[in-house]
């Protein structure tokens, strides 16, 4: 027990368990009466309300950081200096490690036969190896957000002039999201109690399983597709569009008007987006003859000229008009800005996921992220080349076609964060409006243009 | 003006209408505000705007204190810009008592109220990004007011309710320290001014989401009693710093913009634009003041003036705002009244609202730029 400090301390102290100290009154006996004669009263002194003489007016601000100071010369800050060192450290630090691990498909071969080796009936030696893919591709899409939110939180924080989350896990708030997700995990879970209780309960997982059903035909990179089937495109666009059906639900099933206006405004905007979505596309499955990512993302191997890619944006006027509907039409389907408008928080305070807390709000977000990054995986296997290495020559090809993969992945999703910070939002109407007069309309044109070069 | 409310689906499918609360908890009515919709699938019937929660009798609690006491009250009416609250108290009783204001007050409350102005219109030009749906413009916004408050703090202490503008002149005098970090504050923001524009005025989905809507004829506008950058939007050309000036503003020059539509982007635009010509403003008070006092001499400590009353307005960040205050003789006003433009240009909304989208009515509530400490007082 420390001593305690202030004698308040000290009296609680000798009351309870330390009895070295007596209390106060066993040692000074009570002062003897008081004199007749009244001690003269203290003199007090009363001082003139002056302004402290040292206040200047400009001492409560002269050592604030103004950005003026910062932005006169960023090089100068030994900061800044040291991140951009510890940046290209980072990427240098990627390379070698991807250019050493290699194609993962021969390990993946590797541990295959090591399964097969240890079991000795083929049909549990394949049911293992099914299994395991599913517990890789989980955890591919159960972890990514989780990155996903705390990337987005720090590229936010950078747009907008500020640090984000810096504190949790030591190294810039790496950790912030775990954290996030561990406090959601304790959440109470509140149903109100206008609820359709059971729509209510179910909305959630609605909305998340098929998101993690649709990852199951994407190819990671060369051979790295968990079910290699030959009508993936097919069944990634049916099985993502189940979604709808949680979110109107979710809205429906919440008793709240706000809620109801978000699920059937997403209703409307989900449905809708699907046609446009599905039909840029249609030029590369012309052009790749087959709905297999890893056919169409092989498709793409080969460089013009020996420089450029054979990728389908790079091929004139279709090849980008195609990119430019499939990423606006991906951005609306997932729910984001400038798309945003099923949970426009401005308007709808947070449209179907309103009345939603906990885990079951997490499933949601869950949900988006898995969706952001569908979408860029779709992206890169359609249109960049799935693993090719944009450049033919030695530095580029050392990088594995994951790696490849990966990076392509994250560019795309930097660019629907990077709308998402930049970008005000639509209108219903003229979300409407510009899905059925403009995107639509363009996609079919696509379709026609896309044939003729067939055609040459 | 107004869509048509009975479309041909409605002779074949029953539909219900639906009231929905927007507020008072609500992110985007900007403080306690309710307005009660009636909407039909996504297009108001109507809509009543519902005012008081945040009422504290300001007018009646200055019957009860002295004069330099209601300076204070006036700090928490539109405390986003607090300067010409105080400064048209102040004029008021200046009128009451008939006190003269040295020429470096005059000057310094120009400066200060101009200073205010673009803090205020920084807050409008963040909320309204926020309210279309653009989050970044905000912390922009935000950055910047920040350092306007720090130069407050500098020159009087507080950040939001200054209290500086007093009977008579102002509290305290600026140091060389505040005069050299306030130009290179506006030196810095008129750079800023041009990444604002680049950044949201000129979006195509920002400009399709307020252009056309919540248009305000000036007819419309004038018989509403709007005023501030609400009224110039519609094209009226009245702001009291031009036309009937007080403090110091017939000794500098700037230009009143004005919009042509009055739609949600004019209001916008011109909050935009004059935030650049405060920074003239400021500009040219600082080139032009001399030292001096800046306190009049002789304000009584209990100021009694005679009985009778004044009327004073000043173009405040929100509009015209006016003061009229009569006193008997005693040491408080005996009555004090204000002409709050925020809750003035309230008003029109449940005119301008009717047929529009739930959308348009966060464009436009965001566009009147209201403070609800003004409006409930």
């Amino acid at each position: 027990m420390s001593a305690p400090k202030n004698p308040a301390d000290k009296h609680a102290a000798s009351n309870g368990s330390s009895a070295k100290v007596p209390p106060a009154a066993a040692v000074v006996p009570p002062a003897p009466a008081a004199p007749a004669k009244p001690a003269p009263k203290p003199k007090v002194e009363i001082k003139e309300p002056v302004f402290n003489p040292a206040y200047k007016g400009a001492l409560l601000t002269h050592d604030r950081y103004w950005p003026t100071q910062r932005w006169k010369a960023p090089w100068s800050l030994r900061s800044y200096r040291r991140g951009a060192l510890a940046l290209g450290a980072l990427l240098l630090g990627a390379f070698g490690l991807t250019a050493a691990v290699g194609e993962l498909a021969p390990w993946g071969a590797l541990l295959q036969s090591a399964v097969s080796g240890l079991l000795s009936s083929s049909f549990a030696a394949s049911g293992v190896w099914i299994l395991l893919k599913v517990l890789v591709v989980l955890h591919i899409i159960l972890v990514a957000p989780i990155f996903l939110v705390w990337w987005e939180r720090k590229i936010s924080a950078h747009i907008q002039s500020r640090l984000g989350p810096m504190t949790v896990g030591g190294w810039h708030g790496w950790l912030q999201t775990v954290a996030d997700g561990i406090k959601l995990l304790f959440k109470e879970d509140i149903t109100p109690i206008a609820a359709d209780r059971w729509v209510h309960r179910l909305a959630p997982v609605i909305v998340v399983i098929p998101a993690i059903l649709a990852f199951a035909p994407i190819s990671f990179g060369r051979e790295l597709a968990a079910a290699d089937i030959d009508v993936g495109v097919l069944y990634i666009f049916a099985v993502a569009g189940v979604s709808v059906i949680g979110i109107v639900m979710a809205g429906w099933a919440s008793g709240n008007k706000y809620s109801l206006l978000g699920g059937l405004r997403s209703a409307a905007q989900l449905v809708s987006y699907e046609l446009p979505r599905s039909f840029s596309i249609v030029p590369v499955l012309m052009f790749a003859g087959s709905l297999n990512l890893t056919r169409i993302a092989d498709s793409q191997a080969g460089y013009w000229f020996g420089v450029i890619p054979r990728w389908y944006i790079f091929y004139p006027v279709v090849g980008q008009i195609s990119f430019l509907i499939f990423l606006i039409a991906s951005v609306a389907e997932t729910n984001r800005v400038p798309f945003d408008i099923p949970e426009a928080e401005s308007e709808l305070v947070a449209g179907f996921h309103t009345e939603f807390s906990g885990m079951k709000f997490s499933l949601f977000f869950l949900a988006e992220y898995a969706y952001v990054l569908l979408a860029s995986c779709l992206t890169a296997a359609f249109f960049m080349g799935g693993g090719g290495s944009p450049l033919p020559w030695a530095p580029w090809t050392w990088i594995p076609s994951w790696a490849w993969f990966l990076a392509k992945t994250l560019g795309i999703v930097f660019c629907f964060l990077w709308f998402r910070w930049t970008f005000p939002r639509f209108r219903v109407d003229r979300l409407m409006d510009f899905n059925w007069k403009f995107l639509l309309p363009w996609s079919f044109v696509n379709i026609a243009l896309a044939s003729i070069y067939l055609l040459i | 003006m107004s869509a048509p409310l009975v479309t041909r689906q409605d002779e074949f499918l029953k539909t219900d209408e639906l009231f929905i609360n927007l507020g008072p908890q609500h992110p985007s009515t900007h403080g306690v505000l309710r307005v009660g919709l009636t909407v039909k699938g996504e297009v108001i019937v109507k809509a009543v705007p519902d005012v008081g929660y945040l009422h504290r009798g300001t007018e009646k609690l200055s019957e009860v204190r002295g004069y330099h006491h209601c300076v204070v009250l006036t700090d928490r009416w539109d405390y986003v810009a607090a300067m010409p609250n105080n400064l048209v108290f102040c004029l008021a009783a200046e009128k009451l008592m008939n006190l003269q204001v040295p020429e470096r007050a005059n000057y310094l409350r120009t400066i200060m109220c101009e200073l205010n102005r673009i803090a205020s219109h920084l807050l409008f030009f963040g909320t309204y990004g926020i309210d279309i749906g653009a989050f970044t413009p905000f912390l922009y916004a935000f950055r910047e007011r920040e350092m306007v408050l720090d130069l407050f703090e500098m020159a009087c202490g507080a950040r939001l309710t200054y209290n500086y503008i007093r009977l008579g002149g102002v509290m305290s005098d600026i140091t060389p320290e505040w005069t050299s970090k306030t130009r290179e504050f506006l030196d810095y923001f008129k750079a800023r001014l041009e990444e604002y524009d680049s950044l949201l005025t000129y979006n195509p989905i920002f400009q399709d989401r307020t252009k056309t809507v919540g248009l305000v004829s000036a007819d419309q506008a004038i018989a509403w009693g709007l005023s501030g950058p609400n009224l110039r939007a519609s094209g009226v050309d009245y702001d009291a710093r031009k036309f009937e000036p007080y403090a110091a503003y017939d000794k500098v020059r700037f230009e009143v913009p004005l919009g042509k539509g009055g739609s949600c982007f004019d209001r916008y635009f011109c909050r935009v634009r004059e935030m650049g010509e405060s920074v003239r403003i400021v500009e040219q008070c600082l080139d032009q003041m001399k030292e001096g006092e800046f306190m009049a001499k002789g304000v009584a400590k209990v100021p009694k003036p005679q009985p009778g009353e004044a009327y004073a307005h000043v173009e405040g960040a929100r509009g015209n705002l006016g003061i009229y205050l009569v006193s008997d003789g005693g040491q408080s006003p005996y009555r004090m009244h204000v002409r709050a433009p925020s809750f003035i240009n309230l008003a029109i909304l449940q005119e301008i609202l009717e047929g529009k989208k739930v959308a348009d009515v966060i464009a436009i509530l965001g566009s009147i730029d209201i403070v609800l400490g003004e409006v409930d007082r």
